[in-house]
């Protein structure tokens, strides 16, 4: 009875060493697997927004992942709902749609067909308009606007400025 | 200590040391398969072949392939393509066996399904088949990154994106299991190191696994006949070879065995020397950018039907019935509800689910294939339903039969 209770003790004592040791190695795996520094450094990019051409999209590359913009022409500004009117980024006057060009679905890249079919993803047929917005499903909502500052005529993507807060506090982009 | 006698024979010496005979024993001479069952299933020894033909060719790989973003492109389409002596002939064996192994693994999985071999006492043969089938499809989906090609590279950002699990938007899960925003660098290497080293070793316990499993309730049999194991082998041992219903592993039935292996070797060589392009996708001869999605995204052939499961829905409905398809398979012994264990052709409704199970899961993987365009998208979302629908049916039509 006594030797039994004496293994008790020292298989929960064992058992104690091992969790530990278990929660340990468990959270040095987990940090194995994080992003090097390295790879968040360089999250940042800055563009000058100023050498776009209207109605033109440009793919510029942040985090590895495309970033469209596109600078809008007088009459796409007019024509704009509210909610459209929302998700656009304006720099010394300019308005400009920014968004990572991925697909809000899995992760593609739609490609652009113009002002008037927007953007059209191929793997899965998801649709989106010129300012970014789902017009047809799968996409669970529009393109993620980057987090981005503005900086005179420059924007420094990977640093959330105030405008870029705001949008995210109003639900505009995650 | 134990007892030792002077050896008389090599065998003998190794007998008291290694216990070889009791081995040989239980592994083969006294291991008692029944005799009335067709080439079907001889599959599971196709697959050893198959498993130990893409071990083999991938040590030969492994030796000139780069794990670098810049280079591993390169090292397998040049280096090993066009350097490394044979280097084509080790790299077709493996792309051939990696989809062929899966054309095997389908077979063996409905041969299953059909004789019912899943069911009363068989079920852990059954789970742990499945669960290697999880394996392996970790294992293709690992290997499909390597080569660093356009589909390897959206291959494996639209798969990583599953597990963000639509609206509940967990990108930090993502971006941990890529190690950085999008596949690069730390993804490559790891999913290297989970290709070479720790699926195959979690897919060899797993193949024991699934052989002890087989062990106690032994292999079904094409009549459901329930054998009296322990009274045929007795039967066996003392003469009477024609009256008893089982017979050997080895050598006699793996005769059998190796009879339909070599067929099917003459088929694989076959596709390996004239036809490997199958397992090529045209679109992985580019290497892979970043900025530029090809035009159609679209699995190996194996996963085209429960990739079109995903597809029509919208993401959260779409990955809850995706996660739906990836497990059903895993719980059939607990769906179907008869005791029957015998070939779907006696059975009652059950026969017409299982020939109606193959038939959607073939349409589903045609439609996976195509555009998800008009016709194709519709015939794709009511497939996608009928599967659903099935395996929600089972229950009911299987405790509905009678028994037999």
């Amino acid at each position: 009875m006594e030797s039994n209770s004496r293994r008790g003790f020292m298989g929960k004592a064992f058992g104690a060493v091992a969790a530990v040791g278990a929660v340990g190695s468990l959270v040095a795996m987990k940090s194995s697997w994080d992003p090097l520094p390295s790879v968040k450094a360089a999250g940042f990019t800055t563009l000058d927004m100023s050498t776009y051409e209207e109605n033109e999209l440009i793919t510029e590359k942040w985090r590895g992942k495309p970033i469209f913009v596109l600078k809008k022409t007088a009459a796409m500004v007019a024509s704009q709902t509210d909610a459209q009117k929302e998700r656009d980024v304006v720099v010394d006057g300019m308005h400009f749609m920014l968004a990572i060009g991925l697909c809000t679905h899995l992760g593609c890249i739609p490609a652009y067909k113009g002002e008037k079919d927007g953007f059209l993803c191929a793997c899965h047929g998801g649709q989106f308009d010129w300012a970014g917005a789902v017009t047809k499903v799968p996409p669970p909502r529009g393109f993620d606007i980057p987090p981005f500052k503005i900086d005179g005529n420059k924007l420094v993507l990977g640093e959330a400025g105030p405008e870029y807060t705001k949008m995210k506090e109003t639900g505009i982009t995650l | 200590m134990a007892h030792f006698t002077k050896a008389t024979s090599v065998k003998d010496w190794l007998n008291q040391r290694l216990a070889i005979e009791k081995v040989e024993k239980v592994m083969a001479s006294e291991y008692w398969i029944p005799k009335n069952i067709n080439f079907l299933w001889a599959m599971g020894m196709v697959l050893v072949i198959t498993f130990v033909l893409l071990l083999v060719s991938g040590i030969f790989l492994l030796m000139y392939y780069q794990p670098s973003v810049g280079m591993a492109f390169d090292s397998v389409n040049y280096t090993i393509m066009r350097e490394v002596g044979f280097g084509w002939l080790w790299r077709h064996v493996h792309g051939v066996a990696a989809s062929v192994v899966f054309l095997i693994i389908y077979i063996h999985m409905f041969t299953g399904i059909y004789y019912g071999s899943y069911k009363k006492g068989r079920e852990m043969i059954w789970i742990s088949g499945m669960l290697l089938f999880i394996a392996f499809s970790t294992e293709a989906f690992s290997g499909y990154m390597l080569p660093w090609g356009q589909m390897s590279y959206w291959a494996g950002m639209v798969i990583t994106n599953l597990f963000s699990g639509g609206s509940l938007h967990a990108d930090g899960l993502v971006e941990w299991i890529r190690g950085d925003y999008v596949p690069a660098q730390a993804f490559l290497t790891r999913f290297f190191m989970l290709h070479v080293l720790l699926v195959p070793i979690a897919i060899m316990g797993l193949i024991g696994l699934h052989f002890a499993a087989l062990r106690i309730p032994h292999v079904n049999n094409q009549d459901g006949d329930e054998i009296d194991f322990e009274a045929e082998s007795k039967k066996y041992l003392d003469g009477d070879k024609a009256g008893s219903k089982v017979m050997r592993f080895a050598n006699d039935f793996m005769s059998k065995d190796m009879m339909v292996v070599g067929v099917y070797l003459v088929f694989f060589f076959y596709l390996v020397f004239y036809n490997y392009g199958f397992a090529m996708d045209p679109v992985n001869f580019d290497p892979a950018d970043g900025l530029k999605t090809p035009a159609h995204i679209y699995p190996e052939w194996y996963f085209l039907w429960s990739y079109e499961i995903l597809r029509p829905f919208n993401i959260d409905l779409g990955l809850a019935l995706f996660g739906f398809a990836q497990v059903i398979f895993v719980f059939l012994p607990f769906l179907d509800r008869s005791p029957n264990s015998v070939p779907a052709s006696r059975r009652g409704a059950f026969k017409y689910w299982f020939w109606g199970m193959l038939i959607v899961m073939i349409v589903l993987t045609a439609m996976g294939k195509l555009p998800p365009e008009g016709m194709f998208s519709t015939i794709g979302l009511v497939a996608a339903i009928i599967f659903i629908a099935m395996w929600i049916a089972l229950p009911i039509i299987t405790s509905l039969e009678k028994k037999l």
